[in-house]
């Protein structure tokens, strides 16, 4: 399943596809205890938090060394929304990935569908995703829509080190460690939170782009036309159960003189990496 | 007021241990250095005894005692104070009302909430909130106790749309210095029955009557609420702007005016970035309401005034994740300037909304008149303005030297402008002598002789306000 791009880099001028999900607007998502399905009803949506940071660092290379942003994503009409927030980010497109047909996919079939809808969309030299949803938090589609267009792809990108013509460097958050890459374009990353400070929808481009057109995309007009691989017939995984997180209020009383304390608090923040 | 008080001997300690146990009664070097100053720290004096009462009952017997052995007493909150009002200048009894920490009643047929005055703000907004209610007044302190928000009459961001403090009490139950327990106000929402004792003890800065209980007003809480961050090409643009904005009806929740320099300080301090750096200054408005779409046509309304009126752009703010991103730098200004420098003093001065922009161009040409530093942020919104005058470099007399030049400076040029000298923070010890200056002797002596109503020997909180 190979994916060709455009060498559009040789111009100095790269395609960027950020994927975005229209998420719930609050943490305090209620779940079915009895069907196991979040319940959406009233609830207000937003964009997924993780890909404001995604479509941040785009904008920031649009920044830096010129570039046409474009974001997709797969959801009800409603979710037109978050691409006209992204059009008052600095998106230059938008597409939607919109049919019944996709409705109950699980990671596995989401992200084919995305990957599908990126050979329909645009031919991205970058793919950049946010590390996870705050709904689903699996953290999945995104390298997973990579393998689908076989292209290289490097999750939980906290540092863009250096962008050239042909590849960039990056630095990945590791459990242990924090490493350093080098990917080839075309790829994908997934950004860590914190990446870039994700500016805010400016009023300007409200208004400048409430005619820019969104790209609706159904079933129909995907080149893979076997209807076993999407929505709740592409999806092997079965939901047993959902249940709402526990809270985590962890916390740690030390003590001691303050020699002690200090190597304690040290060694903490050397494991936590914030040093 | 300079007058003898009677120091604390060992026959006074007996009688405040009959009062109030060992463990809540603190002696000479065991009162912790907090209680010695405020959040400023202009002054410093330690009490001689601190004490946290639990009830109306206990400060009852320990105001009646002390006002007839003349020992003064302070009361405190959580001393997040700016002009020493809650310190002992004269040393004697501090009680603390950090144990009074009760909620009394949530009334929800009455929209009101009675609490004990140690109750801090931030536990008010979340009690009522969590009930779909709401408390307006948000002053930017929320570790604050609601009986110091009471004592100051704080105001806050939301002073715009809502008012302050004084438009959400409801009824006091306060101790006189007598020892006598009086209950103000209530749950009316009317009161025309003669003096309104309710609005002079609010505000009084613990000088009247020792407040042990608060009836509040709510409101039902807004359920969306939007915050704009404009940036202008200058402050000056930015600040003049606010009046276009009232002008056009269409009145934001708060209307807060900002510098680059200012958001870079909480940059520093918080390690976080702010969501824009395009300009030096800004304006920061918010809507409230109860649906998306009716706040964003009102909020449309005044982005398009703010566009005509030269603003670079007007960023949305409609995410919890945004909110944070920027009130939680506007949150963090008055600490980030305090450790952007070695010591500070503040004026706090409130002007006509219309005389803002003149004010603040004036802290320019104060900043290079006196040679200091001059920071600023604030309420453009309702003309209450912070002015931070920083130590930086200089030496402790040089600085106390321009600090008041540049303080006279400031003070006369708000009171030209037809301002006060203080819009939220109060009079306290620091501010006094330019309340005296501005208000005069006729004036004063009404302030004294209301002040003599309450406490004739002159024992509460001695020291402050007039």
């Amino acid at each position: 399943m190979n994916f060709e791009v455009k060498a559009s880099s040789e111009e100095g001028y790269m395609e960027i596809l950020v994927c975005i999900k229209q998420v719930p607007g609050t943490t305090q998502v209620e779940i079915d205890e009895e069907t196991g399905v979040l319940r959406r009803d009233g609830v207000a949506s937003k964009m997924n938090p993780y890909d404001l940071y995604a479509l941040e660092s785009a904008m920031v290379l649009k920044e830096k060394y010129g570039a046409t942003v474009h974001v997709l994503t797969m959801g009800p009409p409603q979710a037109e929304h978050i691409i006209k927030e992204a059009y008052m980010m600095g998106a230059d497109h938008g597409a939607i990935l919109s049919d019944r047909k996709f409705a109950g996919a699980d990671v596995w079939a989401t992200a084919y569908t995305l990957s599908q809808g990126v050979k329909r969309f645009c031919k991205p030299d970058l793919i950049i995703c946010g590390k996870m949803t705050t709904d689903g938090d699996t953290a999945q589609v995104g390298p997973e829509m990579a393998e689908f267009l076989g292209i290289p792809h490097i999750a939980n990108v906290s540092k863009i080190v250096d962008v050239t013509r042909s590849n960039m460097t990056v630095e990945m958050d590791m459990p242990q460690t924090v490493e350093v890459a080098k990917v080839e374009f075309p790829c994908l990353i997934t950004v860590e939170k914190g990446i870039f400070q994700p500016r805010l929808p400016s009023y300007k481009l409200k208004k400048s782009t409430a005619q820019l057109n969104v790209q609706y995309y159904a079933f129909r007009d995907l080149e893979d036309q076997d209807e076993m691989k999407y929505g709740l017939n592409g999806s092997p995984t079965q939901v047993k159960r959902i249940f709402p997180p526990v809270g985590n209020d962890a916390h740690e009383i030390w003590e001691g003189d303050s020699d002690t304390l200090t190597n304690q608090m040290f060694n903490a923040l050397m494991r936590l990496k914030f040093i | 007021m300079n007058r003898a008080y009677k120091k604390i001997d060992q026959e006074d300690i007996e009688f405040f241990q009959s009062v109030i146990p060992k463990s809540r009664l603190f002696i000479g070097e065991e009162i912790h250095e907090d209680y010695s100053k405020d959040e400023l720290a202009g002054v410093h004096r330690y009490p001689d005894v601190v004490v946290e009462a639990l009830c109306a009952e206990e400060i009852s017997k320990l105001l009646k005692y002390c006002n007839e052995h003349d020992i003064p007493v302070i009361p405190r909150g959580q001393g997040t104070g700016l002009v020493g009002a809650s310190v002992a200048i004269h040393g004697g009894l501090m009680i603390s009302t950090i144990k009074m920490n009760r909620f009394i009643e949530l009334d929800k047929e009455n929209l009101t909430l009675t609490v004990e005055p140690g109750v801090l703000l931030m536990e008010i907004s979340k009690y009522v909130e969590d009930e779909d209610l709401f408390y307006p007044p948000d002053p930017g302190e929320k570790s604050a106790t609601i009986g110091g928000n009471i004592s100051t009459n704080a105001g806050g961001m939301r002073a715009v749309k809502y008012g302050v403090t004084r438009d959400f009490v409801r009824g006091l139950e306060v101790v006189l210095m007598s020892g006598e327990i009086i209950q103000i106000g209530g749950k009316v929402v009317k009161n025309a029955s003669g003096y309104s004792i309710k609005d002079l003890m609010v505000g009084s800065e613990g000088t009247l009557g020792f407040i042990t209980k608060a009836i509040l007003k709510l409101l039902p809480l807004p359920k969306v609420a939007v915050s704009l961050l404009v940036p202008f090409p200058t402050l000056e643009q930015a600040v003049e702007t606010v009046p276009l904005i009232i002008k056009s009806k269409f009145i934001p929740t708060a209307i807060e005016y900002m510098e680059r320099r200012v958001i870079k300080n909480a940059e520093d301090f918080l390690g976080k970035k702010f969501p824009d750096a395009s300009s030096d200054a800004y304006l920061l408005l918010t809507f409230d309401g109860n649906a998306l779409d009716e706040v964003e046509r009102i909020y449309e309304k005044v982005a398009d005034v703010c566009l005509e009126a030269g603003a670079i752009d007007v960023f949305i703010s409609d995410t919890q994740e945004r909110q944070e991103s920027i009130w939680s730098a506007r949150g963090a200004f008055l600490e980030a300037i305090k450790a952007s420098t070695t010591a500070m003093d503040e004026c706090d001065v409130v002007v006509p909304r219309n005389q803002v922009a003149k004010f603040v161009k004036y802290t320019k040409e104060v900043e290079s008149l006196v040679d200091i530093r001059i920071a600023s942020f604030g309420h453009a919104g309702d003309g209450n303005l912070h002015v931070y005058v920083l130590k930086d470099q200089y030496s402790d007399e040089v600085y106390t030297q321009k600090l008041k030049e540049a303080f006279d400076l400031l003070y006369k040029r708000a009171a030209e402008l037809g301002g006060h000298v203080s819009g939220e923070h109060g009079i306290g010890y620091a501010k006094l002598p330019y309340l005296v200056a501005q208000q005069g002797p006729v004036y004063m002596n009404l302030l004294k002789g209301i002040k003599f109503a309450f406490d004739p020997k002159g024992l509460l909180n001695p020291g402050k306000v007039c």
